[in-house]
């Protein structure tokens, strides 16, 4: 079943066409790749996706309800989960809190009147589950340290943490192995596997590292210039003769 | 139609002023970062120096013009900026903004007691040729005077937009908004960018004052808010950017203002009230109207480097002092008790209740400043519609007093989600400045009629009675104050460390992120707003119980003021920092009184020291020192410890203590 469907997002910035009709879909538990050349549109594909930025026309659905009116928030709700090609944490707050947070946030339970009753300490479960988490992203010995003591790695680690407490349906990564070395990056793409595999979690990988992009992904859209270059299978699509011109340019081509 | 011109004439060299000292205010935000509400006081002192040199001391009035507007308004803007700003070059708009806040509440009552003292004021020379000249054209007439304001103002508006435009100084000093630290790895020295800023805008600021102070027959402290109030709308109107529309919005707004005050019928108190309040209300209605506000996202893109905020000192632990602790912290509490109850003299004990009853209201503070990081400037507006509900229900409508508080607990938090709820949209600086605006509006429109605050005459409140206790007497009204105290510092501790404060938490770390799993920011914002506002209306109820009358005086917007700027200064992030500023607010004026006369301006100097304190330990003095204090203990003791003779195969010092110093 079709679980994210976007058709025919345009967005224009001044005079400049960031999109221009572009459509995608993610089936439930796949994982999808999106590439392209920087400035092919891919991180303000995602922003209307989320609803950072409202597209000029088309429309997104998930779980076969229209969100394209929705705020962010609410979206989240519906179960996307996203991580930030700039990371996004919440400063002063450890590692554990992040995912305290976010694990609250999904029950949506706890308000004003429960914390003025002194309702507001984690439970039990809730620790539990923030530790499970902290275990499978690998920042077990990191949990009580306050995210800007940690390295770039590390944080990405603990975003995407943050959006996995959240059990979403859908993940949206935004090049989250930019900044990352090496080994970091397998760790990363190792996470992704497990949780796509155990927990039937969809992801959709923005990524310019193809190798990352390979081992996490089975399909793959190709972008130039705010359009859909070419979909299919991850390594039918990467031997295609356009994608390599437009990815690698003419001359290695 | 010839009439309608007679009335707009007049109205455009106000216009001008407005638009010079909004001018001022976008320069100093787009150079500075900063929204120098102190602006009024800088032009205010140039204003000064100018009526003392040409009026008292009759210099020529070249001479004081220069003097006043081109030494003194420089030396004035090198100070603030050598003294406060530069420690917030990388700081957040909030805290800039609470520094410059801190300048406006405390300069003008310093100058006055400092200067001028008890001399009468003269009515300020003016700057055109005198006698003023008078030019007709047609039926219109203009002066001199009015003639070189208007001159002055294009004059300043067109080479404000060249050096902007054109200049490489220019483009420096929009750079050093964005990150002083990149300027500076390009090598240039942002430090020198940023002080020439603040010297160019503290000139316009003295011009903008010895321009004002002839146009005005004096300059009071009304005409000053009016002028700030009225130039925040121009600056607002061109979007904190655009220097011609600042200008069309100020002329707009000076014409207007005449015009309005010729044709508005002289009638009752809300026509009375709606006058003077023109300003207010547009600057409200821009605020929530006006398209192209957007929150200012300026992010400096090194702001990774900068070191995480302190922890709180609550969370820095040391056995042998939590140990003592829990000794001393009950014994206080008794003593202190037991001295309230038994020894202290009635007045002292007033004075004691009173400041517990300002905790309560400076609660409010450490929830919306603290907590949800958004600077209100309307909470002694919320706490005077917590005191006249309360007075309106239990004198005109025989509700019983508790009860009567409560419900202006929970009419202030109305109103705290009706001013929140349109002005979240735009959150940081746009949102103080409406809040500021509401507090103005309702001082003027709201508080004077009998209904609420009646005026300077004001409403009574009884103290209130439950059951067989009576809380008339003093003591017994402390114990109430006490408890309530207790009820609502015990809420803000649960509250912070619960679901609420956790969203709050994270929604200022990243507001987007925060959206991203779920949470609904201007839900927890409202949240916390009424929260506050409750706790402000609940400490309002109990002040005007505690004093018997309260009127609108009582709770104007310059408390509001005052307040945010004590309360941040001493530790908004605390329930400790609440009840410093409580205490110190009602006991330091007490005490300076017994001291001789010439220390009667103390209160200011300490002010003044408040806010260069503020500006390098922004999470408040009283945490400040908690946290060096309890550090200097916990090395103390590793001190003692090491210099044991250590036995043999012992541990050296564990690696963590070493992270604990460079923390701190």
């Amino acid at each position: 079943m079709t679980l994210l469907e976007a058709v025919g997002i345009s967005k224009r910035f001044g005079g400049v066409t960031a999109l221009h009709d572009m459509s995608i879909d993610v089936e439930e538990g796949e994982a999808v790749g999106l590439v392209g050349p920087n400035g092919a549109g891919k991180t303000t594909f995602f922003n209307c996706l989320l609803g950072l930025l409202h597209p000029d026309a088309g429309r997104v659905t998930f779980k076969g309800v229209d969100i394209s009116g929705q705020p962010i928030h609410k979206r989240a709700r519906l179960g996307i989960g996203r991580t930030f090609q700039r990371v996004e944490l919440f400063s002063g707050l450890t590692v554990a809190e992040h995912l305290l947070i976010a694990e609250r946030a999904r029950q949506g339970r706890g308000g004003l009147l429960s914390d003025l009753l002194g309702g507001g300490r984690p439970t039990v479960d809730e620790r539990t589950r923030v530790a499970e988490i902290v275990d499978l992203v690998g920042l077990a010995g990191a949990a009580d340290v306050p995210v800007e003591a940690l390295s770039l790695g590390h944080a990405r680690l603990v975003e995407l943490g943050r959006a996995l407490i959240t059990e979403p349906d859908l993940l949206l990564l935004d090049e989250p192995s930019s900044g990352l070395d090496r080994v970091e990056s397998l760790a990363l793409a190792g996470v992704l596997r497990t949780t796509q595999e155990r927990k039937g979690t969809a992801v959709l990988l923005v990524e310019h590292d193809l190798e990352m992009v390979q081992r996490v992904v089975n399909r793959l859209f190709v972008v130039d210039s705010g359009a859909v270059l070419a979909a299919g299978p991850c390594l039918e699509v990467l031997g295609d003769e356009r994608v390599r011109r437009a990815y690698l340019g003419r001359g290695v081509a | 139609m010839s009439n309608l011109l007679n009335y707009a004439i007049p109205g455009i060299p106000f216009g001008c002023i407005y638009a010079l000292v909004a001018v001022g205010l976008v320069l100093t935000y787009r150079s500075s970062g900063v929204f120098n509400l102190a602006f009024g006081a800088q032009a205010y002192i140039s204003a000064a120096v100018f009526y003392d040199t040409a009026g008292t001391h009759h210099w020529p009035t070249w001479a004081a013009f220069v003097v006043a507007v081109f030494v003194v308004g420089p030396a004035v803007g090198f100070v603030f900026d050598r003294a406060i700003f530069r420690y917030l070059r990388t700081a957040s708009a909030t805290v800039k903004l609470v520094a410059a806040l801190g300048l406006l509440v405390g300069l003008p009552a310093l100058i006055q007691a400092a200067w001028f003292g008890t001399k009468a004021k003269l009515r300020p020379p003016a700057v055109g040729p005198t006698p003023e000249h008078f030019y007709r054209w047609l039926s219109y007439g203009i002066d001199s005077n009015q003639v070189a304001v208007v001159v002055a103002t294009v004059l300043v508006v067109v080479g404000l937009g060249f050096l902007f435009r054109s200049t490489a100084f220019g483009l420096r000093m929009r750079a050093v908004v964005e990150s002083p630290r990149l300027l500076q790895l390009n090598g240039v020295n942002a430090e020198r960018v940023a002080t020439s800023a603040w010297v160019l805008s503290s000139v316009l600021a003295a011009l903008a004052g010895v321009l004002l102070a002839p146009l005005y027959a004096r300059v009071d402290s009304t005409n000053f808010t009016v002028l700030m109030v009225a130039a925040i709308a121009a600056a607002v109107f061109g979007r904190l950017r655009s220097l011609p529309l600042t200008l069309l919005g100020g002329i707009v707004l000076g014409v207007g203002q005449e015009v309005l005050t010729k044709y508005l019928p002289l009638g009752n108190l809300l026509v009375k009230g709606f006058r003077p309040s023109v300003p207010f209300i547009l600057l409200f209605a821009l605020l929530l109207f006006w398209p192209g506000l957007r929150k200012p996202d300026v992010t400096d893109p090194l702001a990774g480097v900068n070191p995480p905020p302190p922890p709180l000192a609550a969370s820095l632990r040391d056995e042998r002092l939590e140990r003592l602790n829990r000794v001393m912290f009950p014994t206080f509490i008794v003593v202190f008790l037991a001295a309230s109850l038994f020894a202290l003299p009635s007045f002292w004990l007033f004075l004691v209740t009173q400041a517990i009853v300002m905790s309560v209201i400076f609660l409010s503070y450490t929830v919306i400043v603290g907590m949800a990081g958004q600077i209100s400037l309307c909470q002694a507006t919320f706490a005077g519609v917590g005191a006249f509900t309360t007075a309106q229900l239990a004198t005109n409508h025989g509700v019983p007093v508790l009860i009567a508080m409560v419900a202006g607990a929970l009419v202030a938090a109305l109103v705290g989600v009706v001013v929140a709820l349109p002005a979240l949209r735009l959150g940081g600086l746009y949102l103080a400045l409406a809040t500021f605006a509401f507090a103005l509006m309702v001082d003027n429109l709201v508080f004077p009629q009998t209904w609420a605050g009646n005026g300077q005459t004001g409403v009574s409140v009884p103290r209130p009675q439950l059951g067989p206790v009576d809380f008339t007497a003093n003591r017994a009204f402390f114990l109430l104050a006490l408890a309530v105290f207790a009820v609502s510092a015990f809420a803000v501790i649960f509250v912070r460390r619960g679901t609420t404060g956790q969203r709050l938490a994270a929604i200022r770390g990243s507001e987007v992120a925060a959206e991203t799993i779920g949470i609904d920011p201007k839900r927890a914002k409202i949240v916390a707003f009424a929260l506050s506002a409750a706790l402000a209306g609940l400490g309002g109820a109990l002040l005007a119980s505690l004093q018997g009358t309260v009127s609108s005086d009582s709770f104007n917007y310059f408390y509001s003021l005052f307040w945010l700027v004590l309360v941040v200064t001493t530790g908004v992030r605390t329930v400790e920092g609440a009840v410093n500023a409580g205490f110190a607010l009602v006991f330091v004026p007490e005490l300076l009184h017994h001291l001789p006369g010439r220390w009667a301006n103390l209160e200011f100097v300490l002010f003044g020291f408040g806010a260069i304190n503020y500006a390098k330990h922004p999470e408040g003095a009283v945490e400040f020192g908690k946290r060096r204090s309890i550090e200097r203990v916990v090395n103390w003791n590793k001190r003692r410890e090491q210099r044991r003779p250590s036995p043999p195969g012992s541990v050296p010092p564990a690696p963590d203590e070493q992270r604990e110093e460079v923390r701190a």
